[in-house]
């Protein structure tokens, strides 16, 4: 079965592990997630189930008659998860709550950072930058582009100033460390993108 | 904020059990070290100087000499791993830091007992 959530970052507080140690955790507050649609290869073009997550405060028509088929109340947001095929337990209606995880699971987790606007080398890369006295005139610079005569370019992907931030970012294998069905949380170990508030999506890894 | 509070109630210590202390007491703290399959009790007494207080992330800091050098050690309050604490004496502090002891040695570093 295909295990996706959608959720909220709540932010990052710790928990003790069975052995007393400190787990630096993120809550997040995940589901329900109603199935709005199934996509199929034959009707879509692709596989895929998109859930809804909260409420929206004032739908319109349009979007009312989208979750028709579901019976559910217009949700703030919709994202689509791929599935197999042959999935076929998820139709529009069903519902997804944080029980599909278990504790010591890995997940993906994706979120938008906030956005850092127009950002130099050094915040947008982690460049070191030039030193702030001693006559020095280079302070934040992006230092050396790309050599003379040879090879007399600038290399694809050099690392440059630009728009940092405000894009979908994932973070691969981490860990579940606490269920809590009744509030709907889910406690990831460690930090997940996003602000607070933001919206999250968590997928199962492999499966 | 509220969610993120209620997440680690239900790990925090009852503060009934333990000794209410603050900074400058002199504490003994039974430390549960499990080596392997053993466990056992270490004890680590000194001189609490200072608690940072922040719901379940809670810590203070225990200060002792050591064979004339000054060890100091930070604590969860809210550890599993602290098994035991024991206020041995209490001072009298006019601060909630007491981090001017690190530049005392011996008779210096004193602090008035609290009666």
């Amino acid at each position: 079965m295909m295990k996706a959530l959608i959720g909220k970052k709540i932010g990052m507080t710790q928990v003790f592990d069975d052995l007393g140690r400190v787990i630096p955790v993120t809550v997040i507050e995940a589901g329900p997630c109603v199935v709005v649609q199934r996509k199929t290869g034959e009707h879509d073009g692709y596989e895929a189930v998109q859930l809804s997550f909260g409420e929206k405060k004032r739908a319109n028509r349009p979007t009312i008659g989208h979750y028709k088929k579901s019976g559910a109340p217009a949700g703030r947001i919709l994202n689509e998860f791929h599935v197999d095929p042959d999935e076929t337990t998820l139709q529009p209606g069903s519902r997804l709550t944080v029980s599909i995880f278990n504790p010591g699971e890995r997940v993906k987790i994706s979120g938008k950072p906030k956005g850092r606007g127009f950002a130099g080398c050094i915040k947008r890369w982690g460049f070191s930058g030039g030193d702030e006295t001693h006559g020095c005139n280079s302070h934040r610079a992006p230092g050396s582009m790309g050599c003379a005569s040879t090879p007399s370019r600038t290399f694809k992907g050099r690392k440059l100033p630009g728009r940092m931030g405000s894009r979908r970012v994932t973070v691969r294998n981490l860990r579940v460390v606490q269920i809590d069905e009744e509030r709907n949380l889910i406690l990831l170990r460690g930090a997940v993108p996003g602000a607070r508030n933001g919206f999250v999506t968590i997928e199962g890894i492999g499966g | 904020m509220d969610i993120l509070e209620t997440v680690g109630r239900p790990q925090l210590r009852d503060l009934g059990t333990i000794d209410e202390f603050k900074a400058g007491d002199t504490v003994r703290v039974h430390l549960r070290i499990v080596e392997g399959a053993k466990e056992r009790l270490q004890v680590f007494q000194g001189v609490v100087i200072q608690r940072r207080r922040a719901g379940i992330h809670e810590t203070f800091t225990v200060r002792k000499m050591s064979g004339g050098i000054g060890v100091e050690r930070i604590f969860p309050l809210h550890s599993p791993m602290v098994q035991k604490l024991e206020v041995i004496r209490r001072a009298k502090t006019r601060r909630a830091r007491v981090f001017f002891l690190r530049q005392r040695r011996g008779k210096a570093a004193r602090l008035k007992e609290k009666r």
